[in-house]
This record gives structure tokens, C-alpha cells and sequence, in this order.
């Protein structure tokens, strides 16, 4: 993975000592709070209900074992002992005081993490998928090219006052594990017929008050031209971006409103001024990103071990984890596990420090020093010998970090919610954790099968309602919590908007709601049906008649 | 968002603290108190208002950040305020914070 | 208005032409876009300094065949976080290769001082009781970059490549 050099470290330690200077200015009173918030933000520092949140950046998703001891010694030492992995891949702490922020971020920086523009209307984290460079469907690690648009959207004097945030994705397969199309801009890798590999280009995803997947605009980009056409697309939106109105800024608004065919015109107008020039990433310079992501030192290892046969025979809870948690990896005798951070009853993406240093020493043991986190509030490690997968099973289990439940009902996506953020209407989390314990039950929760609940507490969608096979975003009715539910969204290639089934759910019911949903589901399912599939095929009707049914 | 309470009987005036960022509620004293229940109470829009300056004032002298009125309910000797929210405030997240084991 | 140049505090020697103003006869003018696109001969005829006032919304393409006659043109930032005057000023100096002043004007935030000098402009209004200090301190603090812009730092990447 990506390491600093001196000129990478050296930005890092200017800006923090920036800040330093700004947080010393504000309390000193030589900065208004009006003018100091835009600098904050900048940095990922936000004010929410209780106290200041820090939204530290995970590039790409990636961390090394290092760093994320790094983020534990934060949680211990600045926080109350947790962290929160979001839905865009990076940690949010949610009890800074802004006196330590400042110390926070020199501690950060020695692990060459930052909360540069995690917040603000600049380019965000550049996410890809997490099994980027692992994944045995992948033509190249898209994580290269990540982080050259992380460089170079650090700090963009041009980019920097945009009329919305800018969320960019980059997946390198087939199949889309990273929802792409709910991006910004949204790059995909693939091979053209002449087998040149290059990126398809869509624009305007978002989710929000107003959600749209986004749309191509370029079918081949040959790689070398990857920073002059973002240059284009982000000149077009800053200049014409909507200025006027927060709700209608981002650029997916932009392209509804001038037409997909107009706004490439513009885009590509654009482009031939500065096509080729300066901003081209040189050769080198990718090739000098690129080995940095070159594959770790893969031993031979053997694919199946008696330890690994007899336990996956006789323990149904390996077996169980094996389904649903261990992944297959591109390089022979090795694993991909994924570490879930969705126990019953808990709240999700939520991890203690220990638990951070502990999963930090296992990725030292097993897995090459790398962890990866995901969209879907999980982490992973990347490279694990199938030989090591009981030990590594125990050591988690022991830990709480085994529930063997990725991808199925108790693996929910769920924002903060009102119990943490001042932008919320209703509380995510408590909703949570009711579903999970209801699932508890592993024989139950794996014969449901896949089930990606997603739950927001406001309209801004940071749970992602909108792409759930169920969503449920949480709404405020005369002072009481309800919950909207929608049915049939998905995050994939062929993403899909869920359908509202009905008026919001009471907070007393809303739990009730989703077990009959499911109960419908598994009356009506045929062989092998998903949720989804099932949906699918007979429509909103039957369940929306039987929540609504008159009492 | 903040939700306003339609003619409040009774009211405090709350803010984050600048250097900590915890919630805090204003004493009639002129300090600041993580305890609702020793926030100032207003009952009438005088009172209120003449509380607001005082919170505004705060702002002004780098104590806290960006002070507003709340409605509450006062029985016996404890301020309650209205709302989710701010119960979510005074209180705290209504979920514990260490994961189920 | 306060003027910020060359890291010092300067007065403004320019006339701002407002809208419905008869245009001074004599000194250096900036007048609206607007003005310049009605009264364009006649400006071009007097013999002083001429400067255009672009609103943000303005595609400065339609000046680009004036620049060399230009002297001044004064760019608007309404809201600091109204940033569209950042690519106008790109464009200005990288594709139109415009050389004479270009001035922030409206919400200038010290914190955007470095971003603007990156895009182009020269001339800042903005108070800075101690102007030196402030323009040192927008300058300097951070010293890496890693991508071209309108100045002529070398950015990293090509740092590296020499290395």
C-alpha cells in the first residue's frame, strides 16, 4: 500500500500546524466561529449534538496495521475508547474536545492519517472497492488511481470551493462491491476490444433529497488523460453548479438539468483546452504509485489444511463464518475474511480501541500487515492463508468480531442517527440493534439469506436507504420518531432506487414492520430467491398490503 | 434541525462550549452547566430574550458556540426539556456505547 | 478598499465605473462587463489603463480577444464559498494567457489568499491591518503542491522526478 514520501509528509505536517494556528486563533477570539467553521470542516472537524466530531480520512479504504493502532490510540487517548468506520470508509471519533484536536492530528500524521477535506465542498475520499487487489474478477487494483486523484485533489487551489461536495469512486471489475453509481463521478476499469485498458465514465449519483444513479458520459478514457478530463468535469460543475440552493448543488442536479448529451458536450469542450497538458499524470509517477501497490510476498500455501477440513466438518459456527465472512482470493491457498463489525445488539461499525489493536495485531500475524474497510461499515483482512483461517476464526470470535453475518439482515447499514448528528430527525441506531437481536437466531438469519437492510435518520441518506433491499430512513411527524420504509433498492451495476412502500411507521412498530416483511417474503419465496429476487418478481403489492392492512 | 416548540411555557437557553464542544445550559449566574437542571428558566419572552443576550454575549466572548432557546418542562426541581432531541442532548445517546460482547 | 499586492498594503489608483455612471474622462477605468461590451470603442480609443469587472457567472471567453489591452480585471467573490471566480481566473491565465492584474474582490477569506494566488490573481482586496505578515503567513504555510496550477511552483510529482 501506499506509503508518504517527504513531500506527502511534509503537507500533512504544514497543515496540522496550520490548524494548530487557526484552533489557537478561535480561542483566543481572533476567529469567529462563522469564519473559523469553513477552516474546521476543511480538516473533517465537525460540531454535532454532544461534542466535536473528527472525521479522519481512510483512503481507499486501506489502512496498515500501524495506522490503525494509530486510530485506537486517538479513540483511547482524545476519545471515549471507539470508533465509528462510515459509510464512505472513514473513522469518525464523536467526543473530540477542539483544545485536543490539534494534538489528535499530530498524532495522526505520524501514521500519515488526516481529516483533510472529509468535510467541506472539496473532493472527498476517493473510495474503491474493498477488495481492490485481492479480487480474483479484477483487471488492475484500482487503489492506483485512487490514490493519484487523492494527490491531486489535496489542497486543488481551483477545487476547493465547490457548490457541493464531490465524492468520487473507482472500481476495477465486473462486479460493483463499492456501489458506484451512487458517486459523483464513478470510473470503472475495463478493457476496451482493442484489450487497451481504460476507464468508463458516469456522472452525477447521489443520494439525498433528490437521489439519482449516475449516468455515462464516457465510455473509454484511456488512463493517461484520467486528471485532464476530472479537470473538465470539475471545471464544468464548478462554474455551473447550482450556487443558489443546497439541495439542488450537487453536480448530479447539473446533468439532470442540462441533459446527460449536454453536459458531456460541455465536459469534452472542455477537455480538448486541456487535454495533454500539465495536469496529465506522468508516467512515472504512476509507475511509482503502482509499485507501491504491487502484490505482498504470497507464500505457497496450500488450500486445505486436516485442521481446516476436520473444524469446517465439525463446527457448524466455522462453517457458518466460512459462508458467509471468508471470500475467495485471486492468489492460490490464500482467503479474504471479513471482520464484522455488526454483533447483535450492537450498534454498526462501531469498534473499540482494543479491539482496533487487536485486529491490528492479527493483520500483522495473518494478513501482511493490511486491513481494509468497507462501504458497508465492515473491515476486512485482505490476505489470509486458508491454512490460518481456524486460528484467525478464534482469535475474532474471541473478540466479538465473528459473527457470521456479511451481506445477510443483521449486517445493516445505519448512520449515526440523532443520537450522535445535528443534521438528524430520528434516532438510526436504537432501530439497529432491535433488528439484530431479532436476528439472532443463526440458523434463521442464514436461511433468509442475503438481506442488505440500510437505515438513515435523515434525508441526507449516509445509511444509504435508498439502495436497500429494505431502507428505512427515519422522519420526524409532530415530535415523534416514524420510520419511511422502501422496498427493492440496490448498490450494484444495475442499481435500483428502493420503491416507498407506504406512510411512516411509529417507533413502537417499526421493528414489528420489518419482521412481517420478511415473514411475507419467506411465504412467497421460490427456490433460491433472495429478498430482492422475490420482490422482485411479485411487486410492492403483498407487502405493502399486509403492513397497511386495517387493524 | 432544530424544532421549534409553538409558544413555550418555559424555556432555557443551551449552546455547545467552545473548547470542549459539551453540551451546556446557561445558570442564572452567568455560567455554564452540563446539568439542565440548573439552567436559568425563562417564562416569559422578557425573560427569554434578556437570556439570549447573555447566551449571544457568550458566543461573543469565545465560551460557547452558537447558544438558542429550548422548550422545557419543569417538575419539582428538574428541567426536562421537550423533544427528542434535546433529551438526546441533556441525556446523552440513548444507546450504550460498548459493543454486545 | 483595502488592497493587498505584492505581500503590502496599497491604495487603489483605479476609477470603478457603476452601473448608470458616466465613465471619468480622463485615469485609469474598470468598468462592468456589461459597459465594456456596449461602449467597447470608445473605451479602446482613450489612451489610459482599461479594466473589466467580470461577474463570476461570466464565461471570460467572451474577453478573451481584449486581454492584451486589458490592465485590470477585478473577479467576484459574492460568498467565500461561492468559488467559481477560482476557474475564471484559471482560465484567464492558463488558456487566455492574460498578464495584466487580477483582483479578488467580495468575501476574500485570508485562509483562500495561497488557493488564489495559485489561480492567478495578483491583487487581493481584503483588510489586512498588517498586510506583510498575513500575505507571509498565506504563502508560506504550506509549501508542497501537488498539482499545476496558474503559478509556477513546480508540484511535487515533477519534484520527484528530478530527484
Amino acid at each position: 500500500m501506499y506509503s508518504y514520501d517527504e513531500y506527502d509528509q511534509k503537507l500533512l505536517d504544514q497543515r496540522v500546524a496550520q490548524f494548530r494556528d487557526q484552533v489557537r486563533r478561535r480561542i483566543a477570539g481572533e476567529l469567529t466561529e462563522e469564519q473559523f467553521r469553513p477552516l474546521r470542516l476543511r480538516n473533517g472537524l465537525y460540531l454535532q449534538l454532544h461534542a466535536y466530531m473528527l472525521r479522519v480520512s481512510v483512503p481507499y479504504g486501506t489502512l496498515s496495521s500501524r495506522q490503525l493502532r494509530g486510530l485506537g490510540h486517538v479513540a483511547r487517548h482524545y476519545d471515549r475508547g471507539f470508533g465509528h468506520f462510515t459509510t464512505r470508509t472513514n473513522m469518525q471519533f464523536h467526543w473530540m474536545k477542539l483544545e485536543h484536536v490539534p494534538d489528535a492530528l499530530a498524532d495522526l500524521a505520524k501514521v500519515q492519517l488526516h481529516g483533510i477535506q472529509t468535510s467541506g465542498n472539496s473532493l472527498r475520499n476517493v473510495t474503491a472497492d474493498h477488495l481492490a487487489g485481492v479480487a480474483p474478477d479484477e483487471i488492475e487494483d484500482p487503489r492506483i488511481w485512487c490514490e493519484i486523484i487523492r494527490q491531486w485533489g489535496a489542497l486543488h487551489p481551483e477545487f476547493s470551493y465547490l457548490p457541493r461536495k464531490f465524492k468520487i469512486c473507482i472500481i476495477a471489475a465486473p462486479h460493483d462491491r463499492a456501489a458506484l453509481r451512487i458517486h459523483d463521478l464513478a470510473l470503472r476499469l475495463h478493457r476496451n476490444e482493442a484489450g487497451e485498458t481504460g476507464f468508463e465514465v458516469m456522472v452525477g449519483g447521489g443520494l439525498g433529497r433528490t437521489p439519482f444513479l449516475a449516468k455515462t458520459i464516457r465510455e473509454f478514457l484511456p488512463k493517461r488523460h484520467l486528471l485532464s478530463y476530472l479537470e473538465a468535469v470539475l471545471r464544468v460543475y464548478n462554474q455551473l453548479g447550482r450556487r443558489d440552493n443546497l439541495w439542488k448543488a450537487r453536480i448530479k442536479i447539473l446533468v439532470h438539468e442540462l441533459g446527460v448529451q449536454k453536459f458531456t458536450e460541455l465536459v469534452e469542450a472542455e477537455w480538448q483546452d486541456v487535454k495533454d497538458g500539465p495536469v496529465e499524470v506522468s508516467e512515472a509517477e504512476v509507475a511509482r504509485i503502482a509499485a507501491q501497490f504491487s502484490p505482498p510476498n504470497y507464500e505457497d500455501a496450500p488450500t486445505f489444511t486436516r485442521e481446516f477440513d476436520e473444524l469446517r466438518l465439525n463446527d457448524l459456527g466455522f462453517a457458518r463464518w466460512l459462508r458467509t465472512n471468508v471470500g475467495g482470493h485471486k492468489q492460490p491457498g490464500y482467503a479474504i475474511v471479513t471482520v464484522s463489525l455488526k454483533p447483535p445488539g450492537g450498534t454498526p461499525g462501531d469498534i473499540t480501541a482494543e479491539q482496533m489493536d487487536a485486529v491490528a495485531d492479527l493483520a500483522d500475524r495473518y494478513s501482511f500487515s493490511e486491513i481494509r474497510v468497507t462501504h458497508a461499515q465492515n473491515l476486512v483482512l485482505p490476505h489470509v492463508r486458508r491454512a490460518d483461517l481456524p486460528v484467525v476464526w478464534r482469535a475474532l470470535a474471541a473478540l466479538g468480531l465473528a459473527t457470521p453475518n456479511i451481506g445477510l439482515a443483521s449486517d445493516i447499514i445505519c448512520c449515526p442517527g440523532l443520537d450522535y448528528c445535528s443534521l438528524a430527525n430520528a434516532r438510526s441506531i436504537p432501530i439497529a440493534r432491535r433488528l439484530t437481536e431479532r436476528f439472532d437466531d443463526l440458523s434463521r438469519l442464514h436461511d433468509l439469506g442475503e438481506l442488505k437492510i440500510k437505515i438513515s435518520g435523515c434525508i441526507n441518506a449516509c445509511g444509504h436507504h435508498h439502495v436497500g433491499h429494505i431502507g428505512i430512513l427515519g422522519v420526524d411527524k409532530n415530535g415523534e420518531e416514524y420510520y419511511q420504509v422502501t422496498l427493492g433498492g440496490s448498490e450494484d451495476l444495475n442499481g435500483a432506487l428502493g420503491t416507498i412502500l407506504g406512510p411512516a411507521i411509529h417507533a413502537d412498530r417499526i421493528v414489528e414492520a420489518v419482521e412481517t416483511l420478511i415473514e411475507i417474503y419467506v411465504a412467497l419465496r421460490r427456490d433460491g430467491e433472495r429478498f430482492l429476487d422475490t420482490y422482485r418478481r411479485v411487486g410492492l403489492a403483498p407487502f405493502k398490503e399486509r403492513i397497511y392492512a386495517p387493524a | 434541525m432544530a424544532k421549534v416548540v409553538k409558544n413555550p411555557a418555559a424555556q432555557v437557553v443551551t449552546a455547545n462550549r467552545l473548547r470542549d464542544g459539551a453540551v451546556v445550559y446557561l445558570v442564572a449566574d452567568g455560567s455554564w452547566s452540563t446539568n439542565v437542571s440548573e439552567g436559568a428558566v425563562a417564562r416569559d419572552t422578557v425573560t427569554a430574550e434578556r437570556l439570549m443576550a447573555a447566551g449571544n454575549q457568550a458566543a461573543a466572548d469565545q465560551v460557547v458556540v452558537g447558544p438558542y432557546l429550548i422548550a422545557v418542562a419543569v417538575k419539582d426541581d428538574r428541567v426536562e426539556p421537550l423533544g427528542t432531541r434535546e433529551r438526546i442532548r441533556a441525556l446523552g445517546p440513548s444507546v450504550s456505547e460498548r459493543p454486545a460482547a | 478598499m483595502p488592497l493587498l499586492k505584492n505581500g503590502e498594503a496599497i491604495a487603489d489608483t483605479w476609477q470603478h465605473v457603476a452601473a448608470g455612471e458616466a465613465v471619468p474622462p480622463a485615469g485609469p477605468v474598470v468598468v462592468p462587463f456589461e459597459r465594456w461590451k456596449a461602449e467597447r470603442e470608445a473605451l479602446l480609443a482613450r489612451n489610459t489603463p482599461l479594466g473589466v469587472r467580470l461577474p463570476n457567472a461570466q464565461n471570460v471567453g467572451e474577453l478573451a480577444a481584449d486581454l492584451g489591452r486589458l490592465e485590470l480585471i477585478v473577479l467576484e467573490f459574492p460568498k467565500f464559498v461561492d468559488g467559481r471566480a477560482f476557474s475564471q481566473a484559471r482560465v484567464l491565465r492558463e488558456r487566455y494567457r492574460y498578464r495584466g492584474e487580477l483582483r479578488a474582490t467580495g468575501d476574500v477569506l485570508r485562509d483562500q489568499l495561497q488557493f488564489m494566488q495559485r489561480c492567478g490573481f495578483d491583487a487581493f482586496e481584503i483588510a489586512a491591518p498588517n498586510a506583510a505578515e498575513i500575505w507571509r503567513a498565506a504563502v508560506n504555510e504550506i509549501d508542497v503542491f501537488y498539482q499545476p496550477a496558474a503559478d509556477d511552483r513546480v508540484p511535487a510529482p515533477r519534484l520527484r522526478r528530478s530527484a
